[in-house]
């Protein structure tokens, strides 16, 4: 084997003066970074080092920092040093490159050309610590008649849902401490493609269950014992292809939840061999309706692709009671870089879209709309629900509240954080009773900062906030743009 | 250049009236003038106008449409489009007093007409959807061209001016009617357009409204989807609309209209069917400041927004019920009275016709079905 052409990504940086040799960050490190000779020398291999961090937070005299390698090669605005680094990695493996998590690449986001409004005199703001200021929002069908039958519905304490990770992609404690969570402050986690673990059928009445293309863990006690059933189309970080999960990933715990041999490799394929049309589709959520004995509200969840909107018009006409889009910032345990980083379209003018169309066309009750893929913060919510958004999944950010650090390496199975791992050492670093504390802790803050930015536009429900885009202005954006958006500039 | 209304949104003040006799019997427009003339400093000039009900019983089968023209050319072209839709049984400009207070007033026409059979059986609808669609139309899409009301045995009369010198203008002490609303407005910035001045009606529904709806994006869009065409972008348009939805199109009756527009929150709420409603029709939970009179040939609801930002007093005496956004536009009409009470948010004030009880509690259409049986 030829020489590596690649230089380290990162390096490690260990002040003397302060390490007391104790070995922490050996013991903590899962990708062999950090060395203790017999004599009690301590030694680093950089190229190892994937930026995660631990070894940094744990150390106990902060002796470690991560900082970039200083590669410094001649400045080239076209020829980054990460396309030279993807080209010597693919040159020495001859494969796809492989990453994790949501797509990094400097691409516009829309969040940040959003303002919000206030109310100044013609209006009063409203303090949410003196009057009630209502988050409570309904999910699902609202067509049948005052007379009829009511479709369906979940009810949620507040507009966040936890976003579908499958256990396999995370920890079991990852999702136990988001079932937990979910279950305290009144919304919904999700099970992602990989079945429900034994260990959290407690928490079923707070869990929405996923059938995939591989339809791992299906059964009717899965279907009939969540709060609501989703149909896996697609995700925002990889549309277009199907899951892999590795061999050595699928535990006897993983294998016994999935349904599948134990040590085998989960394929999850592109499509659903089901599915290969949008009839196809209405058959599928007609199905699991009647296995649920109607009982349940079936959601769909696509990737926003360029057509987003006829697509998203079609699985409300199919049947869906909720449409779930992934943008293009949507995270994942395992994709191919050059998907994650080409495809699909960002979440806000995927939803201002279907959200517009779905009027259009008059179906707008038909079914609700839920936004997923790069909500990093409450005012991102509150930016999305204006664009017509009923409600939003959080992914990445609830990850990052249980301690990822977004070293985009979930793939290797090595999470030194216990959460993209299924390794029982790696697993048990999370906490699952603190994870639920920290999980749920960020829901409060969220919830408190959506109350004082309502209360500031002078509303006190989040219905009136739905749709409403007339609180939002454009910043710094293109007239077509603003149109694709349906909001008008700053100072209109 | 300043935008007029319907190009920009206007957030606008505002006091407001009504008086209402219970029995039916008709009075003329000198108490409401001096109800809403008391709370003057309450506008500011830029609007002001009346709804008045039972007006016209020699025309009370044919829609009265006010219409305002920017000239004579509109008017041509708005009249060659009605007579296309409707058989007018007369036309006539609508009389004025002309004043040194009032300027910039449009051509003011009124027509009593019925809808063409053969156009709304072609398109099957009611004649009123029929007339609720040509209104929009006209409103929307032709230029120079507004409806000021549209209704039967009814008119809006409004402009631009102080409430007290548009009844002046309109010569409202003449008119006989048995429910009288006003408005003097008080919008923050306006180049001043008779359109953009309350009452704001459709059909037989007027409105007239302080606050403003911070909702106001989300309760537009919602009834977009079920074909209005909002093209005022005042708040008050869609409070019109969203009224007419709920109970002519929808068949709500008066008390579940109010749980949707004011909804009770959702600790408060007392009945799983409250719980329905708000569920169904979430998009037109009015939120935000506001206190509106809303009436209709049968009575008027008088309602606060569910947390009462805004003011609103009623009052009883023997036949009479009065409402206001201060008491003392009530006294200085009606110096001895039964009752004055100021309702709690989302606390209707429902006045009713005596010998009409209990017809708003059904959806207008039924009523109309009822009395043609």
């Amino acid at each position: 084997m030829s020489l590596s052409m690649l230089t380290p990504a990162f390096t490690v940086e260990r002040n003397q003066d302060r390490c007391i040799g104790c070995g922490v960050c050996v013991k903590q490190c899962g990708n062999s970074v950090h060395h203790k000779d017999e004599d009690g020398f301590m030694w680093v291999i950089d190229k190892n080092c994937v930026g995660c961090h631990r070894c940094a937070v744990l150390c106990p005299t902060q002796a470690l920092a991560i900082k970039e390698f200083p590669a410094a090669l001649r400045p080239n605005s076209y020829w980054s040093t990460s396309s030279l680094r993807e080209i010597y990695a693919q040159a020495e493996t001859g494969g796809v490159l492989l990453t994790g998590m949501g797509n990094p690449r400097p691409f516009r986001s829309y969040f940040d050309h959003l303002l919000l409004n206030a109310s100044q005199v013609t209006n009063p703001s409203i303090d949410p610590l003196r009057e009630p200021m209502e988050l409570g929002t309904y999910l699902g069908s609202q067509v049948s008649s005052l007379g009829e039958r009511e479709k369906p519905l979940l009810k949620l304490d507040m507009p966040i849902m936890f976003s579908a990770m499958s256990y396999g992609a995370v920890s079991l404690n990852v999702q136990k401490s988001l079932a937990r969570a979910a279950r305290e402050k009144g919304t919904f986690w999700n099970t992602g493609e990989g079945g429900l673990h034994s260990d959290l059928q407690e928490y079923a009445a707070s869990t929405i269950v996923q059938v995939a293309s591989g339809r791992f863990g299906v059964n009717p006690d899965y279907l009939n014992q969540a709060a609501a059933v989703e149909i896996k189309i697609g995700q925002g970080a990889k549309p277009g292809i199907g899951g892999h999960l590795p061999g050595e990933k699928v535990s006897a715990d993983v294998a016994r939840t999935r349904m599948i041999p134990a040590w085998s490799d989960a394929i999850s394929p592109a499509p659903h061999h089901d599915v290969y049309s949008i009839e196809d589709l209405a058959q599928l959520i007609e199905t699991l309706k009647v296995a649920t004995n109607f009982e349940k509200p079936i959601s769909v969840k696509v990737a926003a692709v360029h057509n987003i909107s006829a697509i998203a018009s079609g699985m409300v006409r199919a049947g869906a009671d909720i449409v779930a889009i992934d943008g293009f910032r949507g995270a994942t345990g395992a994709a191919p870089m050059r998907i994650r980083d080409n495809i699909g379209i960002p979440i806000e003018i995927a939803i201002a879209q279907v959200d517009q169309r779905m009027r259009d066309e008059g179906i707008r009750d038909q079914a609700s709309l839920v936004a997923a893929g790069g909500i990093r913060n409450s005012a991102d919510v509150v930016k999305i629900l204006a664009l017509g958004a009923d409600a939003v999944y959080i992914g990445t950010a609830a990850l990052i509240a249980l301690g990822c650090h977004l070293c985009h390496t979930c793939f290797t199975g090595r999470c030194n954080w216990g959460i993209a791992t299924t390794e029982a050492q790696l697993s048990k670093r999370l906490n699952p009773e603190l994870g639920a504390v920290r999980a749920a802790n960020l829901l409060q803050a969220w919830e408190h900062e959506i109350k004082e930015m309502m209360g500031g536009m002078g509303i006190n429900a989040v219905d009136s906030l739905r749709g409403n885009r007339l609180m939002l202005k454009g910043i710094g954006l293109e007239q077509h743009e603003l149109d694709l958006l349906g909001i008008t500039a700053a100072g209109y | 250049m300043l935008r007029r209304e319907g190009d920009i949104r206007i957030p606008s003040g505002c006091a407001i009236a009504a008086i209402m006799n219970r029995k039916g019997e008709r009075f003329n427009g000198q108490q409401i003038l001096a109800s809403i003339a008391a709370m003057h400093q309450r506008s500011n000039g830029l609007g002001g106008g009346f709804a008045a009900y039972g007006i016209y019983p020699e025309y009370r089968d044919y829609f009265a449409l006010h219409i305002f023209y920017d000239d004579d050319g509109a008017r041509q072209i708005c009249e060659r489009y009605l007579q296309h839709h409707f058989r007018i049984k007369h036309q006539e400009p609508v009389p004025v007093r002309q004043s040194r207070r009032i300027a910039g007033a449009p051509l003011i026409w009124r027509y009593f007409a019925r809808p063409r059979e053969d156009k709304f059986y072609r398109e099957h609808i009611g004649e009123e959807e029929f007339v609720a669609r040509v209104v929009m139309t006209i409103n929307a899409d032709l230029r120079g061209a507004f409806v000021a009301s549209s209704g039967k045995n009814m008119a809006a009369f409004k402009g631009v001016g102080y409430p007290e010198d548009i009844g002046e203008y309109y010569r409202i002490e003449e008119y006989q009617a048995y429910i009288w609303t006003a408005h003097g407005r008080f919008p923050t910035n306006t180049p001043g357009w008779w359109g953009g001045a309350h009452p704001f009606t459709l059909l037989d529904w007027s409105v007239v409204h302080n606050g403003e709806i911070s909702s106001y994006s989300t309760n537009r869009r919602f009834l977009e989807m079920y074909g209005y065409k909002i093209s005022l972008q005042t708040d008050t348009e869609v409070i019109a609309y969203a009224f007419d939805f709920l109970m002519r199109r929808q068949g709500l009756c008066l008390n579940d209209v109010v749980d949707v527009v004011a909804s009770p929150f959702w600790s408060q709420l007392e009945e799983e069917k409250q719980a329905r409603l708000r569920r169904k029709y979430s998009g037109l939970l009015l939120n935000g400041p506001f206190s509106i009179i809303v009436a209709t040939n049968n009575g008027l609801v008088a309602l606060n927004d569910r947390i009462k930002l805004r003011p609103l007093v009623a009052a009883l005496q023997d036949e009479f019920l009065y409402v206001a956004s201060e008491e003392a536009a009530i006294r200085v009409v009606a110096q001895r009275l039964d009752r004055v009470w100021s309702p709690g948010g989302g606390e209707p004030i429902v006045g009713l016709l005596h010998d009409k009880k209990g017809l708003l509690d059904v959806a207008p259409s039924a009523i109309q079905a009822a009395q043609s049986a």
